[in-house]
């Protein structure tokens, strides 16, 4: 029964893509498989986190081989919450795809990209192996290689090419590690090389390695200095998939440090939780001082973004840093908790920008206006992912910074604390530029020559695509208000993640 | 051997990283195919070069005898090159494109979405 929800979030997307390809010219039939594959997929995300929530880590062997030499699958609850997330996101996606995406696009194989770049996320979420994890990585950069440039537009191909080269730097790097560790400890396996790696007395090749995944994952999760293709990228795709992507795609990324670096490299702390603790300082103040330089929408939301992932980091790095495990425990579950935030504010925003792109034929924000008079109840609708992302209570941002600050103060790090506070009042006044500049404001007057006020008053939006942006604010409101539960659900995941041995014997099986 | 891998490693990592540098996207692509050449080899080379038997296990024994050659390494390798190969031929066409429609094979040329 395990084994099944263990390869259910794999074979679910993997079929729906391959019954797509099969019904390549019947677009409507694609579509309706869509919708059904990741519905399922959720349904599945689910039930597994249903399960490892009652009955601890599940893994299993594929292949008929006893670990460490069989295909790992492993869900812990981390894992668990981030494959249930994977399909909220991409059951909104799908839903806003459906209504906004263009016939070329459907032609030329959007669904079964979709649904390969699902398979290659939830794989990443649940392998239990290193290698199968670059293979997993591999699967989800070639899915969005071509969903970035499906269409051919310009500044598609533009910011393709940057976003390709970066990400296969990354992967070679990501390579490179693996075959060292291998020739380190003679094994891929996670919780084997858990074992291993600590038995091994120079530690400081050891460190080596992990800052050599540290390079690797710091650009899939667009870490400072390693950012820079995804300012250069995720304004170029239909909206759709600048959503889908920066809901899933850097968190891919995110999670792989904070797996490695909660159950691999944990022998110099000191040293590389440090250093993850000054990249994020980075990260966040960088990222939010973009946001406020740009004045093109979803340019301003992709540095947001960045400035964002700062925070996740925050709470790995503190987690090294500070002697008392509850404060560990703390730091960690803040992570968590903003993972999950992050993907339903962020995901939101960028496909509001995309309904603001429909009402006003730009993504220019000076040339956008108007929208409060003609559609106040997007404009509210606008505020919530918004003021959730600057941490304003009782929305969902305000739990996630909570607990970071807690723990930042509890291990005696104010500069970080000083840093986080700061960073999210320039994000509120980032977004509430943005809210003044295409809500607020009247429409300007050159702006009207090729879309009038008479446009805005047809009605460009349709309930379909309104469904998703207000399903993901009721999260983002649902996850504020009913923070306790989410909390301690993001709690137990971060004791299962700090408590190595439990993950070590549940894939290794042995005494405890 | 390990040596002189290593040096050979070293070299293709640097010459990739100076394709990749210069201002051509045809370079670019010959960077990136250095630069992953140099990731399997180093596989190959921390694999451990050693000249052993194959590792088949023999009638009556449950493990291979030693000294035996590790396979995975090479298993690792095949699939890296595999996957290799897939990301190239789409970046190859990827480039093509960006070339068909720029006009100019110079990555600051195509300055459109990045200012």
């Amino acid at each position: 029964m395990n084994n099944i929800l263990l390869v259910l979030p794999l074979l679910i997307p993997l079929a729906s893509a391959a019954v797509s390809l099969l019904a390549w010219r019947r677009i409507a039939l694609q579509r309706a498989l869509a919708v059904v594959g990741v519905a399922a997929l959720l349904a599945a995300g689910v039930t597994l986190l249903a399960v490892v929530r009652r009955d601890g880590i599940i893994a299993t062997q594929e292949g008929g081989w006893p670990a460490p030499y069989g295909i790992t699958l492993v869900a812990d609850l981390f894992s668990a919450i981030m494959v249930m997330l994977t399909g909220v996101v991409g059951l909104a996606v799908l839903l806003f795809s459906l209504a906004s995406m263009d016939r070329g696009r459907e032609a030329f194989g959007y669904y079964p990209l979709f649904h390969a770049l699902l398979l290659g996320v939830c794989g990443a979420f649940l392998t239990g192996d290193l290698f199968n994890l670059y293979v997993w990585f591999e699967v989800m950069l070639m899915a969005s290689f071509v969903l970035l440039v499906l269409g051919g537009e310009r500044p598609q191909l533009h910011g393709g090419i940057k976003y390709v080269t970066l990400n296969l730097v990354s992967s070679a790097v990501f390579l490179a590690a693996v075959g060292i560790l291998y020739g380190l400890t003679g094994t891929l396996n996670m919780a084997d090389l858990a074992r291993k790696l600590g038995g091994i007395e120079e530690t400081s090749t050891v460190t080596a390695v992990g800052m050599l995944f540290l390079v690797a994952f710091g650009i899939k999760a667009a870490v400072f200095p390693l950012f820079f293709w995804l300012p250069a990228s995720y304004h170029t795709p239909p909206g759709a998939v600048s959503a889908l992507f920066a809901g899933l795609l850097t968190k891919v990324g995110v999670y792989s440090l904070i797996r490695v670096y909660t159950l691999m490299f944990v022998g110099d702390m000191a040293f590389t939780h440090l250093l993850i603790l000054i990249l994020s300082g980075l990260t966040m103040v960088t990222g939010v001082l973009g946001a406020i330089a740009q004045d093109e929408f979803r340019r301003v939301l992709s540095f947001l973004h960045i400035g964002q992932i700062g925070y996740m980091t925050m709470g790995l790095a503190l987690v090294g840093l500070t002697d008392s495990p509850s404060l560990a425990i703390l730091a960690l579950a803040g992570s968590i908790f903003y993972i999950a935030h992050h993907i339903a504010a962020m995901t939101n925003l960028f496909l509001m920008s995309s309904v603001v792109r429909r009402l006003c034929g730009t993504f220019e924000l000076k040339r956008q206006g108007g929208l409060y008079q003609s559609r106040p109840f997007l404009a509210v609708l606008f505020l919530i992912p918004a003021l959730s992302l600057s941490g304003m209570p009782p929305l969902s941002g305000f739990f996630a910074k909570l607990p970071l600050v807690q723990a930042g103060l509890g291990a005696g790090r104010y500069a970080i604390v000083a840093t986080a506070l700061a960073v999210g009042l320039l994000t509120l006044y980032s977004v509430a530029n943005i809210w003044a500049e295409a809500f607020w404001k009247p429409l300007p007057q050159d702006a009207t020559a090729d879309v009038g006020p008479q446009r805005l008053a047809a009605g460009e939006t349709t309930p379909l695509l309104l469904l998703p942006v207000v399903a993901l604010a009721a999260m983002t409101v649902a996850i504020g208000l009913g923070a306790e539960p989410v909390f301690s659900l993001a709690t137990e995941a971060a004791e299962q993640l700090l408590h190595r041995e439990g993950y070590i014997q549940a894939v290794l099986g042995g005494p405890a | 051997m390990s040596t002189l891998l290593a040096v050979v490693i070293g070299c293709l990592y640097a010459s990739g990283i100076y394709m990749m540098l210069r201002h051509s996207l045809f370079k670019l692509i010959l960077g990136l195919v250095l630069l992953s050449h140099g990731a399997n080899l180093l596989i190959f080379t921390v694999g451990g070069l050693t000249r052993g038997r194959p590792p088949v296990v023999p009638d009556g024994a449950t493990a291979p005898a030693v000294p035996y050659a590790d396979p995975l390494p090479q298993a690792l390798i095949l699939t890296a090159i595999v996957i290799g190969f897939a990301v190239l031929a789409f970046s190859l066409a990827l480039f093509h494109r960006a070339y068909q429609t720029f006009g100019s094979d110079d990555p600051d040329d195509l300055k459109v979405s990045d200012q």
